[in-house]
């Protein structure tokens, strides 16, 4: 076993050089590097978007203003949107993965380390792809969901729509990818003992979002296909004169659309089933019915796509049977409230900022939830789809959700991956400010959605009473901007003098506290041997009813970690995304250089399947 | 009891009273201002219906309203109380490892059920209702939704007309949707909800207004670069002033003797202009809208501007200007030629 | 026995704890997402079967005893398939590198056919991508089954190649495993659209 010398923790990976630390994160296949390129990205993603927002919201604040023009705003929206969705909750969210499932479930990495890499890099090319529309002045402007037949050739001949749909298919490959990766990791990798019902929440809520990506995933990569193939092959999919129906891609979008969502705030819902445990000090109330419901709702999910077209006129029956399959979601969604208050219910709540930011999240998700049934009933819906109402409601569920849950993981978990505590001061004054702006920004967005204000719409008349609370509005929206500032001051104070965490800070009750924090390359060195979903707590405590706490192993010896294998780094995933981008971006410009990125592509992926076709290592027999 | 590790990383801290009080003052406040800036009567308001249809949905949302609103505030109240009751207090033990309690969740599940079903059947019952055949008796419109404008057609009266609907008060209309571009959707928020307009597929929308009234209308559907812009007026008569409407329509346009719209009226016809309007006796275009009673319509281009003379002058000498990416070229009008062009079409009564 | 089974759990880094490979299981994921794929693909078909305003129809352009025959050939493919994996697992290298090969040639026979397909309805029937919906839509999804299909035929090569550098043995029948299984799929997936767009009228 000499040559296990060479994959060695660290071995390769640690390097005192500038470039030699770049080229170390350039080529890692370390899922807790990973998670922190996602994450890191993801924030700068989420700061670009919302940049995009207060230019909006600038606009906006007063009626016939002309800060930007109309080809600008739409612009700015459809960027907004696409920016928010998919490269920043979405890689948010993966970050999260990443870093915690394998911790969590007591792994030393995912099951293909360097697919995970490639599925970063891939993510980071397609992100790239789509904000260089900016550069060119192209930038894509038929909304995040892009209805066909606007985006077709005779209604947007320039390259805007190319940049949205290529970049959107490169993002998809990402993932998907991502989705097999973990779908495996979660089946295949969990330590002995760990059954399903033994999964951490998180894990759960995790487990039913890649489902979710790798199902739901396809019927966009499809619609926008085809897409491609009508604005560059001449196809008539969308083609009214042809017969095509626009409705197609309004169906085929929203069977991915509605998913979506709910891949959207799933991995929120898992953030928070962890955080409030932890500060209650009790186990999640009803954990099992909790998972059940995420199920249910990953489940629902695929069959209420339709409410997002009651006004397209599909006919009574059809409006009927999405109408009540929609108001369905609304219950296992409550369930899950509930039993988070009952998590609450009796502990012995103690107020740190994760918590905070997971109270916030019940608080406001609830807020959103509940307009969204309102949209759930299609006479309702019709006066308020597509006006700021449906703004308000989604960004209830998706900032007052996804964005406060990431945020409370964020903190929870900040001080596992960087080994030092963030500021509780600094992060209160985060989410009281985040709080009253988020609530100033879009609660009276409601009231502007009922007095009739659509959305999209770059200027207003003046005399339709909309102005007083636009300008409230985007005073919130500057209020939410600051209130990130205080977190970019917080992360840099912490770095500066943070708190040395230590292993367990909160006291937490999941395995990714039983080890250093931040962890050692190889996770665990002894992989656990898990008797309870709340398994770390047992070993603390014991089981609250007799069981004594659990005694500690033996130190860990040299020779243990010794034989320990971890990948080694590699720089074909890097390769691989670059070859990939090279081929789609071709599209646009030659069918040369698409030849080029495929040939390249094709060799890249013989390359990247033989590099481990003989790991040095040899198998044990 | 086991007790928490001696070495607690934080010294125990209480809820946060200052900043709790701060948020309830903030509440307290926005909560007053928006007493005082929540005006329900505007002009697009959706809450206050002015037609069948509108009260029918109307009362379905007041239902959903109240309830969720009931919702609501036990579950913020809920979560306020727990995060009181049971802060953590110094020297508290650890507390009793509850796992769940199957009756309750079992009860909740089934009351949310029943919530839900409180919502479902009035809604189904309106989904069918609003969607019925119309009356042959109905008065038909068809609606053409354009970038970005609107025409309107009354087939059994024989008008065009374009960003500006007539109706009579008390008799149902059945607006049949169609679009030769993009999707749009027809919306007239005080009258009801809204249909999309699909290109190539006929959709239809059924209502009975019952208050006459000036109400304005909106493209909702992001139709491209103007669809902000893409408005129209709704005007609601009583039944005598809605037929002396249609007979001012029908009647061939009044020609003026006055010299400058007489001279509009040739460089009218000598231009572009005939390739896309219609006036009848004059022109036959149907790219744009029919301009046979321009004078007639207090506002155009999408009931954008008001139709005075200067707005028209802007207009005709470069209508991108008014209204971004409007699909009217800008075909060199000097300002001689615009007057007249603009005095003849202000003639059009 | 039973300990070098632990032995190869912890040595292995493919074989999780369930005792599954992971690359096994990834590849049931794909293939899952994938029927979503050809599912939507199918759909779009189905919504605009017949609703084409120009152009030839379907059962105009069809050859239908082409295609059967392409479709045997797939059939007849996912058995060499099979075949190759019995040999490989009782490290017959030799046969299994050959029954690989077969079955690569029945798929390129397969692609071949499409090729001529197509060409003919572009050239004796003027069907092409943009003559009408049944153009589009035909030719988008057997298209993209037909690259499925190719996919699959350059990594049988690959596997082939790599059995004749002696790269290739026993150790790896999960590698060959997977691949079949992909096949396998493909295979399955052709029976579904030949039945959807030439078999039903
Ligand atoms: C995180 C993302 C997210 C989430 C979780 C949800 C959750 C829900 N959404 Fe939302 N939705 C969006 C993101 C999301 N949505 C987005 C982005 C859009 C706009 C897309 C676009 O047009 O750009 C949209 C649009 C949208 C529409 C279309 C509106 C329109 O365009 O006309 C509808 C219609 O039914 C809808 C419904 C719902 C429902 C019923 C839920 C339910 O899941 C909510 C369930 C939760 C609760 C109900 C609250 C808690 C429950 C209780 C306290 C129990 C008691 C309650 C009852 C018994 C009622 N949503
Ligand atoms: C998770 C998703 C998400 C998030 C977090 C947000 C966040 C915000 N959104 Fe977003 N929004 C969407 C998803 C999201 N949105 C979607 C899907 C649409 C529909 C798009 C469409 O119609 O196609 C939409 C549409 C939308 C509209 C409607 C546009 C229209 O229809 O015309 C508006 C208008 O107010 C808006 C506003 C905002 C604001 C003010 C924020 C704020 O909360 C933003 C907060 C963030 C910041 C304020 C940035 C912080 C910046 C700094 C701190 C500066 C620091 C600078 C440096 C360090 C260099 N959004
Ligand atoms: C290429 C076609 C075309 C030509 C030529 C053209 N128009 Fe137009 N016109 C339009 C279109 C399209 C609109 C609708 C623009 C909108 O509202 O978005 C319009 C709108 C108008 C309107 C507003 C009508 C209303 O009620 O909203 C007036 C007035 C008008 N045109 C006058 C003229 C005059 C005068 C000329 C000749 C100098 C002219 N047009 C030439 C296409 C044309
Ligand atoms: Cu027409 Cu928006
Ligand atoms: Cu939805």
């Amino acid at each position: 076993m000499a040559t296990q010398a060479a994959f060695m923790p660290g071995s390769k990976v640690e390097t005192e050089t500038f470039w030699g630390t770049v080229w170390s994160w350039l080529t890692t296949v370390d899922h807790k590097r990973i998670g922190i390129l996602y994450g890191t990205s993801a924030f700068i993603f989420f700061l670009v978007g919302g940049i995009e927002a207060l230019i909006m919201r600038l606009q906006l604040a007063r009626p016939d203003n002309t800060l930007v023009g109309p080809e600008r705003f739409n612009e700015l929206f459809t960027m907004h949107g696409t920016t928010m969705i998919f490269l920043a909750v979405m890689p948010l969210s993966a970050a999260f993965f990443n870093y915690m499932i394998p911790l969590m479930i007591g792994a030393r990495d995912v099951a293909f380390p360097r697919l995970n890499a490639l599925s970063y890099w891939i993510f980071l090319s397609g992100a790239l792809f789509l904000n260089s529309s900016w550069l060119f002045g192209l930038a894509p402007d038929g909304g995040w969901f892009g209805y066909a037949n606007l985006t077709s050739v005779q209604f947007s001949p320039r390259h805007t729509i190319d940049f949205w749909m290529l970049g959107l298919q490169i993002l998809g490959v990402s993932s998907m990818l991502a989705g097999f990766n973990f779908l495996v990791t979660i089946i295949n990798m969990r330590a002995p003992g760990m059954t399903l019902m033994r999964m951490p929440v998180f894990i759960w809520m995790s487990f039913v979002t890649q489902f979710l990506l790798v199902l739901a995933f396809p019927a966009i990569t499809v619609a926008l296909i085809l897409l491609m193939f009508d604005r560059f092959f001449g196809t008539l999919f969308y083609a009214p004169a042809a017969g095509g129906d626009p409705l197609l891609w309004q169906h085929l979008f929203w069977i991915f659309g509605h998913p979506e969502v709910y891949i959207l705030i799933l991995p929120a819902m898992g953030i928070v089933s962890e955080v409030l445990p932890t500060f209650s000090r009790k186990p999640l109330f009803g954990a099992p019915v909790v998972i059940y419901s995420g199920i249910m709702i990953g489940f629902f999910g695929f069959g209420v796509w339709s409410h997002h077209m009651f006004s397209v006129g599909m006919g009574p029956v059809a409006d009927a049977a999405f109408s009540i399959s929609t108001m369905l979601i609304a219950v296992p969604t409550g369930v899950k409230i509930l039993n988070w208050i009952g998590t609450l219910w009796g502990g012995t709540i103690r107020f740190r900022t994760p918590l905070y930011f997971s109270l916030g999240f019940i608080a406001m998700f609830t807020m959103g939830g509940l307009s969204g049934v309102m949209h759930a009933s299609p006479p309702v819906d019709l006066q308020q789809t597509d006006t700021y109402f449906v703004v308000a409601h989604f960004h209830y569920v998706l900032f007052g959700g996804s964005i406060f849950g990431l945020f409370s993981g964020i903190y929870y978990w900040w001080p596992k991956i960087t080994g030092k505590l963030l500021d509780e001061r600094l992060g209160l004054w985060h989410f009281w400010s985040m709080m009253l702006g988020f609530n100033m920004t879009f609660f009276p967005q409601h009231y502007l959605g009922l007095i009739g204000m659509p959305r999209r719409i770059y200027t207003y008349a003046p005399d339709l009473g909309w102005n007083f609370w636009n300008l409230i509005s985007t005073i919130g929206a500057f209020l939410i901007a600051v209130s990130l500032l205080f977190f970019i001051a917080n992360v840099i104070k912490t770095r500066r003098s943070g708190a040395v965490a230590g292993n367990d800070p909160w006291d937490a009750r999941t395995l990714e506290w039983s080890i250093p924090s931040p962890p050692p390359v190889y996770n665990f060195a002894r992989l656990p041997q898990v008797q309870d979903r709340d398994d770390f707590w047992l070993q603390k405590y014991g089981d609250g009813h007799g069981g004594a706490p659990r005694p500690k192993g033996g130190p860990v010896t040299a020779a243990e970690i010794a034989a320990i294998h971890m990948p080694p780094t590699s720089y074909w995933p890097l390769l691989l995304a670059l070859a990939l981008g090279v081929m789609v971006s071709g599209l646009m410009i030659s069918m040369v250089q698409v030849a080029i990125g495929g040939v390249l592509t094709l060799v890249l992926m013989y390359k990247f399947a033989m590099e481990l076709h003989r790991p040095p290592t040899g198998h044990g027999h | 009891m086991i007790q928490p590790p001696a070495t607690a990383p934080h010294p125990r801290k209480r809820f946060d009273w200052t900043l709790a009080c701060l948020l309830g003052a903030v509440l307290v406040l926005a909560c007053s201002c928006s007493a005082v800036g929540w005006n329900w009567d505007t002009p697009m308001s959706t809450v206050i219906p002015k037609s069948d249809f509108g009260k029918m949905t109307h009362g379905i949302f007041m239902l959903i309203s109240w309830w969720t609103l009931g919702i609501f505030i036990a579950v913020e109240a809920m979560l306020v109380f727990v995060c009181w009751r049971f802060r953590d207090r110094a020297g508290a033990a650890i507390p009793k490892q509850v796992h769940g309690h199957t009756a309750l969740e079992v009860g909740w599940t089934i009351a949310f059920a029943v919530i839900l079903l409180v919502f479902a059947i009035p809604t189904i019952r309106v989904i069918f209702k609003t969607q019925e055949a119309p009356a042959a008796t109905a008065l038909r419109v068809e609606v053409v939704g354009k970038q970005w404008w609107w025409e309107f057609r009354y087939p059994q009266f024989k008008i065009t007309t374009a960003n500006e609907l007539h109706l009579p008060v008390g008799q149902t209309a059945t607006f049949q949707l169609n679009a030769p571009d993009v999707i749009h959707s027809f919306w007239m928020p005080q009258l009801g909800g809204k249909r999309d307009v699909v290109p190539h597929r006929m959709n239809q929308l059924t209502l009975t207004p019952d208050t006459p009234g000036d109400y304005p209308g909106q493209c909702a559907e992001y139709c491209g670069m103007s669809h902000a812009n893409m408005r129209f007026r709704v005007i609601v008569h009583p039944p005598a002033e809605f037929e002396k409407w249609v007979k001012s329509q029908q009647a061939p346009p009044v020609e003026s003797a006055d010299a400058l719209a007489q001279q509009g009226k040739t460089i009218f016809t000598q231009s572009a202009c005939v390739g896309c309007h219609t006036i009848t006796g004059i022109s036959a275009g149907h790219i744009g809208p029919d301009l046979t009673h321009f004078a007639s319509r207090a506002r155009f281009a999408g009931s954008l501007m008001e139709s005075t003379p200067d707005n028209l002058v802007k207009w005709i000498e470069n209508p991108d200007h008014m209204k971004p990416g409007a699909l009217m070229p800008n075909l060199g009008m000097t300002g001689e030629q615009s007057k007249a062009l603009a005095a003849f079409l202000l003639s059009l009564k | 026995m039973a300990d070098h089974a632990a032995a190869h759990a912890v040595h292995d880094p493919n074989i999780g704890n369930t005792g599954l490979d992971n690359r096994k299981v990834g590849m049931w994921a794909f293939l899952g997402s994938d029927c979503m794929f050809f599912g939507s693909l199918i759909g779009t078909y189905l919504a605009y079967k017949g609703k084409s305003i120009s152009g030839p129809l379907p059962h105009e352009v069809f050859d239908i005893p082409l295609t059967s025959y392409s479709a045997a050939l797939l059939l007849a493919s996912s058995l060499t398939m099979v075949l190759a994996l019995a040999a490989l697992q009782q490290n017959r290298v030799k046969t299994a590198a050959r029954w690989l090969f077969v079955t690569a040639m029945l798929g390129l026979h397969f692609v071949l056919n499409q090729v001529y397909e197509f060409t003919t309805f572009v050239l004796h029937h003027g069907l092409t991508l943009s003559t009408s919906l049944f153009g589009s839509s035909f030719f988008v999804l057997t298209g993209f089954h037909g690259a499925h299909v190719t996919g699959g035929v350059i990594w049988l090569l690959m596997l082939v190649t790599l059995a004749m550098r002696g790269k290739l043995d026993a150790r790896d029948y999960t590698k060959v495993e997977i691949a079949g299984l992909y096949w396998h799929f493909v295979d399955i997936v052709w029976i579904a659209i030949f039945t959807v767009i030439y078999l039903i009228p």
